[in-house]
């Protein structure tokens, strides 16, 4: 098993609906969020590309956020998503220090937090609370491992980018163009 | 023109719109695992060579600082946890991918260690401060009323006193343990493009060890004492000088993201306090002081070790700052 996310920067219309999802369904604190919204704009005027992107931890194959982590709270579960346990975590910040994608927060109650792929809602067959309330289906998830699966189906017939590949952590949310 | 603009929609504390998750606490943590590692390496150093009466102050009386700047490193980690109640979890695993565990096994390794080389020293310690610091010198003669008080402790003494010689050996090998660690602990985090260099290390090992050296040297009473760690100094700065230039030209050569980190330093906002304050004041300077009381004209010792170790100080710092605004990212 290996989930990932594809996000799809051609239907995303940046509306921020995943972002209040995944606050109500994790109950994620006030002024802080597990997945926002980036807007790119690239290019020469007239010709200005945007580009929006739905972002999160990128649930990375090669985890300098695990590695770091002097307690082992961070840890990688079953289909590779990256957790945090909260009750060994002391919130030394190693792991925030090397998230290149700065997708890691203090909790406000001194741990540090982060996206789950929603595991709890994915071991009990669902998808993310995110995919699941986007309006314009950008976001699509689920197991790489299965040549089935919509989003492996996705990664082979579209073209697909992933962020900072040159931070060496191969990420697992592709952004397809 | 072409134009590149990016909105985020974030506004996280400590995390936007730049990574802040390390304040003054890990550079101050840093610094005093560095000098208490150079104290240590240079007392246990000097004593198995033999030349502990050549080198009084950095065999028998600078040593005393080591565990005060061990302790207070130690405390700098604390405070900088979030989740400080929880602290005792970095001694429940040994994980050695992790550099803040391990580095934080070598510091309590360390701690008990490094108080036992002054407790040998209570003698000289006591005659060192007798005209200089009234308070030390009774708070030490206090203690070895206390050592003297019971036959345990006095036996344990006895014991320390006879396996010097493997204390020393110890002491010398966690001391480089611990500045290699002082130094490697910010390369170990490559999502931050400015620390993602093989340099980094040996940079804070050396000036860690250069920090020690002015402390000895402005503590020293001895001539030949003071001229020997001036030397070492001078020494010692050249190679930082090296080194820095050093980690300039690997940065400004590598990817865009390390010479975006290069940058922050050659005219960007790190510019001034590092080349002002860290290469000029904490090094040129002291090294042209040294270098003039070494010709023969007067100067103070005090001021060149003062400089240093205010630079060294400084230096961590802005590493440590300038680290976490660099990225991999546009921002
Ligand atoms: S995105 Fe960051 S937090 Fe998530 S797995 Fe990758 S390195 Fe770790
Ligand atoms: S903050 Fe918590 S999860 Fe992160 S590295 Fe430290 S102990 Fe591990």
């Amino acid at each position: 098993m290996r989930y990932a996310m594809a996000m799809d920067t051609k239907k995303c219309v940046g509306c921020a609906d995943c972002v209040v999802a995944c606050q109500t369904e994790n109950n994620v604190p006030e002024g802080y969020c597990r997945d926002w919204i980036v807007e790119n704009v690239d290019g020469t005027y007239p010709l200005l590309d945007l580009e929006i992107r739905s972002e999160r931890c990128n649930h990375c194959e090669d985890t300098p956020c695990v590695r770091t982590c002097p307690t082992g709270a961070s840890h990688v579960i079953e289909g590779g998503i990256v957790k945090v346990t909260h009750e060994e975590c002391i919130g030394c910040g190693a792991c925030i220090e090397s998230c290149p994608y700065d997708a890691r927060y203090f909790h406000p109650d001194g741990y540090v937090d982060k996206c789950t792929f929603c595991d709890h809602r994915v071991e009990a067959g669902d998808t993310t609370a995110c995919v699941s309330v986007c309006p314009t289906e950008a976001l699509t998830f689920g197991d790489l491992d299965d040549s089935e699966s919509p989003i492996t189906k996705l990664l082979k017939t579209r073209k697909w980018k992933v962020n900072a590949e040159e931070a060496g952590t191969k990420p697992q949310v592709y952004f397809l163009t | 023109m072409k134009e590149r603009l990016f909105t985020s929609g974030r506004d996280m504390l400590n995390i936007d719109p730049v990574v802040n998750a390390w304040h003054w606490e890990i550079p101050a943590y840093l610094f005093l695992g560095g000098l208490a590692a150079g104290l240590v390496f240079f007392a246990s150093f000097y004593y198995l060579r033999g030349k502990e009466d050549q080198m009084p102050t950095a065999v028998k009386i600078a040593p005393f600082i080591a565990p005060i700047a061990i302790v207070l490193g130690l405390i700098f980690l604390l405070l900088d946890l979030k989740h400080k109640l929880y602290f005792w979890q970095l001694y429940t695993t040994i994980r050695l991918d992790s550099p803040m565990s391990w580095g934080a096994w070598t510091l309590g390794v360390v701690m008990p260690l490094s108080v036992i080389w002054p407790l040998l020293y209570l003698d000289d310690l006591k005659k060192y401060f007798w005209n200089r610091n009234i308070v030390i010198y009774e708070i030490i003669d206090w203690l070895e009323k206390l050592i003297n008080d019971f036959d345990f402790t006095k036996t344990i003494m006895g014991w320390f006193k006879e396996n010097q010689k493997a204390i020393a050996w110890a002491n010398i090998i966690l001391s480089v343990i611990l500045g290699v660690y002082t130094g490697i602990l910010l390369s170990a985090f490559n999502a931050r493009p400015l620390w993602n260099t093989a340099i980094l290390g040996p940079l804070f090992l050396t000036s860690g060890i250069s920090t020690a050296a002015a402390t000895i040297m402005w503590m020293a009473y001895d001539h030949y004492e003071k001229v020997r760690f001036s030397r070492i100094d001078l020494w010692l700065i050249a190679v930082e000088l090296f080194l820095i230039t050093h980690m300039f030209m690997g940065l400004s050569s590598g990817t865009s993201a390390s010479m975006d980190a290069a940058a922050l330093f050659l005219g960007g906002p790190y510019t001034v306090v590092f080349w002002v304050g860290v290469v000029g004041m904490g090094l040129l300077f002291p090294a042209v002081l040294e270098s003039m009381e070494l010709l023969g004209y007067k100067v103070p010792i005090a001021i060149p070790a003062f400089f240093i170790i205010l630079g060294g100080a400084i230096f961590r710092f802005v590493m440590v700052d300038a680290g976490q605004f660099s990225k991999y990212f546009f921002q």
